[in-house]
């Protein structure tokens, strides 16, 4: 079911770059648009995010970013008076069809926000959540698994094994990003949304973070928003530069860092700008 | 207070002066806080006190043992309870003073019992057919004023004229006192009975009940009307100006004086749609739309402080607004919502005005078996009483109060606990 829409409008050289063949597109954003009320906050964004790579998408605060990443999972629908236009294909099914059940689509499509948000549940809980409420697990044991599982990719197993009932929210900052990490994929999704993981979080917990991103690009199609300059050069594979609701360029990340095409993204991340 | 060491950097003079009258205005702050708790602890002791002083004396009641024959010729055997226990009480009293002829110190004598010692004898009576024709031996309440003569309220060194209590009517019950019939006894018949013209007779548990029944159906209809109105309000209705409407309008709800709310019952529940006058059901009904706004405001409230990062996590795994509500949003924003409903009660069960206006004022002797039968709550009864001529009447409304009130910090410190075993769960 994979269809590629890489060689639409967005006539990018770099789409198909870096990566070599081996990518095909998870999502293709096709002249999406999204209005706050009056204000129009995304301008038609064309862009395409190739699978099981690490997608950061960059640019100034209230670029559009975070906005163009929670349109990847209606995210935005909870917001009142949001309105998302244009087309978006995840696998080439256009999500923002009124008939897709949201609920399905956002097992599919996990997301890690900005502040970790554990439930004020037991670890345990917070990890088992997903998978009881989509009924993925049919026995207590499978439970079990499913969580130890999680909780291993998220590499936070060996730090909690001896402590699953107690509440997640007295982890440390780092472990409750984990958690909330591990929560999102006990779900089993294709794609993990990272809406700047690292922004409440200490160096060494950022840096773990990272470690963890690097692992999870194997199985999963990342999109990480971050206001890391740095952050974005280590974990990505390509690199979107947003401003004032458009996409100035989008690239292999190394190509964006090394020699942007547009000035504004030179002028962004030699820290003149924005 | 001690005094602070300067800093020697910032020991400026004009800075000194400056820091010395901060210091003064913090502390001149925390006593003018201090003060307003003491005050205000030394109002409710004072309540208290009043109260407790004025009312502890309802919990005893004087009795006395009286001998009485159950003659055969005042009661008809087929017909026990017809018999003339009047008379069969008044000729034991007789007998124990001989001496006393006159009509109206037959009468003033006759008196010195509660109306409650014939009915006690008739029961005896009925209960125990094989002994009509004997003496039997029962203790039986005394009448109001000797009561409260016994308690010392009425006291005797006043001159005849001021008290209520003649001499003579003294000298009958220190005889009685004397021969060792006279009792003080734990006062049974206030917590078992309803009210009564007669103070002896009067009790607290029919308002206690009605007051029960009421906010029975006050909690049925508001808590679950309450909440679900603050979940729709608050998580699913789209904000815009009608929605801003309703809220402007609940919160002026909350602020609409109770009487108003008694008319509207007395218009709508008793006029038009016929429902029973003077019953809790009405009575619950009435205070339920009182409470209401209490509720969805404390309600909304409660799930206004809900972080929106847990409905965020929760939405972001694929639940549903149903479960990211029933699973996350509800269980903590219980503890809120329960204490506004504890509130909205409480306000509730001293609620009067509108009560008098559906007829729950009534003097009502039965105790009331369920929310349709007539009753009366309990600050009705205390105002009721209050309102009363009876010296003993006045001991009766402190008594009242007392219960009210103990009710009160039962509500609440079962609200406390109900929140405590929310807040651990989560």
């Amino acid at each position: 079911m994979m269809t590629s829409h890489n060689n639409e409008p967005q006539a990018n050289p770099f789409v198909d770059g870096g990566s070599g063949s081996r990518s095909t597109t998870k999502f293709a954003a096709k002249d999406v648009t999204v209005h706050y009320g009056e204000n129009q906050a995304l301008f038609p964004i064309n862009l395409d995010i190739p699978e099981k790579q690490v997608t950061a998408l960059i640019g100034p605060s209230g670029c559009g970013k975070s906005t163009f990443l929670r349109c990847l999972n209606r995210m935005n629908d909870i917001i009142d008076g949001c309105v998302v236009g244009g087309q978006i294909l995840l696998d080439g099914r256009n999500i923002n069809d009124p008939k897709v059940d949201v609920v399905q689509l956002r097992a599919q499509v996990g997301m890690v926000f900005q502040k970790p948000n554990p439930f004020p549940k037991s670890i345990f809980d917070n990890v088992s959540y997903g998978p009881k409420i989509h009924g993925t697990v049919a026995t207590a044991s499978d439970l079990d698994d499913v969580v130890e599982n999680s909780l291993r990719r998220a590499s936070l197993w060996d730090e909690v094994k001896d402590r699953l009932q107690d509440p997640g929210t007295g982890l440390s900052g780092g472990q409750q990003q984990r958690l909330c990490i591990a929560r999102a994929i006990a779900v089993e999704p294709e794609v993990i949304l990272m809406d700047e993981p690292c922004s409440s979080l200490d160096p060494i917990a950022t840096a773990k973070i990272e470690e963890l991103i690097n692992e999870l690009m194997q199985n999963y199609t990342i999109v990480i928003v971050t206001h890391s300059m740095q952050q974005a050069a280590r974990v990505s594979q390509r690199t979107a530069f947003f401003h004032l609701g458009k996409v100035v360029e989008i690239g292999n990340t190394q190509q964006i860092f090394t020699n942007p095409k547009d000035h504004r993204t030179q002028g962004y991340i030699t820290g003149r700008y924005g | 207070m001690t005094d602070l060491i300067t800093m020697p950097v910032r020991a400026s003079k004009a800075g000194a002066a400056r820091l010395k009258q901060r210091h003064a205005a913090e502390r001149r702050f925390r006593f003018y806080g201090l003060f307003a708790i003491c005050f205000g602890l030394s109002c409710i002791g004072i309540l208290f006190f009043t109260i407790i002083s004025g009312g502890y004396s309802t919990f005893s009641q004087t009795v006395v043992t009286i001998d009485i024959n159950l003659e055969r010729d005042l009661i008809d055997a087929k017909n026990i309870s017809d018999g003339d226990f009047r008379k069969i009480v008044q000729n034991s009293l007789y007998g124990l003073f001989p001496e006393v002829t006159g009509r109206r110190d037959k009468r003033k004598l006759a008196n010195l019992v509660s109306p409650a010692a014939e009915y006690q004898a008739r029961d005896y009576a009925v209960a125990n057919p094989h002994h009509i024709g004997k003496t039997i031996s029962i203790q039986v309440p005394t009448s109001d004023d000797m009561d409260q003569f016994s308690k010392g309220v009425i006291r005797a060194d006043l001159p005849e004229s001021e008290r209520r209590v003649s001499d003579l009517e003294i000298v009958w019950f220190n005889g009685l006192k004397e021969q060792g019939r006279i009792e003080t006894i734990f006062n049974r018949t206030f917590f078992k009975s309803g009210d009564s013209r007669d103070p002896e007779l009067a009790g607290i548990l029919g308002a206690a009940l009605g007051s029960f029944y009421t906010l029975l159906v006050t909690f049925l209809l508001s808590f679950p009307i309450g909440v679900a109105s603050a979940i729709y309000l608050e998580e699913f209705a789209p904000k815009n100006r009608l929605t801003q409407l309703i809220e402007i309008n609940i919160n002026n709800l909350a602020a609409v004086p109770s009487i108003v709310f008694g008319l509207l019952g007395l218009a709508v529940f008793l006029n038009f749609f016929g429902l029973p006058r003077s019953a809790p059901l009405v009575g619950g009904m009435v205070l339920a739309l009182m409470t209401l706004p209490t509720i969805i405001i404390a309600g909304r409230a409660a799930l206004k402080s809900v972080p929106p990062s847990i409905r965020q996590a929760a939405i972001g795994l694929g639940a549903s607004p149903m479960q990211t509500l029933t699973h996350h949003t509800l269980p903590l924003a219980m503890p809120g919502m329960m204490t506004g409903t504890i509130l909205g009660m409480a306000q509730a069960l001293g609620e009067t005005a509108p009560l008098l206006m559906i007829g729950m004022v009534a003097f009502i002797v039965d105790i009331p078996a369920g929310i349709t039968d007539p009753a009366t709550v309990m600050p009705v009864q205390i105002y009721l009483w209050s309102d009363s001529p009876e010296r003993a009447f006045i001991e009766r409304t402190s008594g009242a109060i007392m219960v009210l009130l103990a009710f009160l910090i039962t509500m609440n410190a079962l609200a406390v606990n109900l929140r405590k075993k929310f807040e651990q769960k989560w």
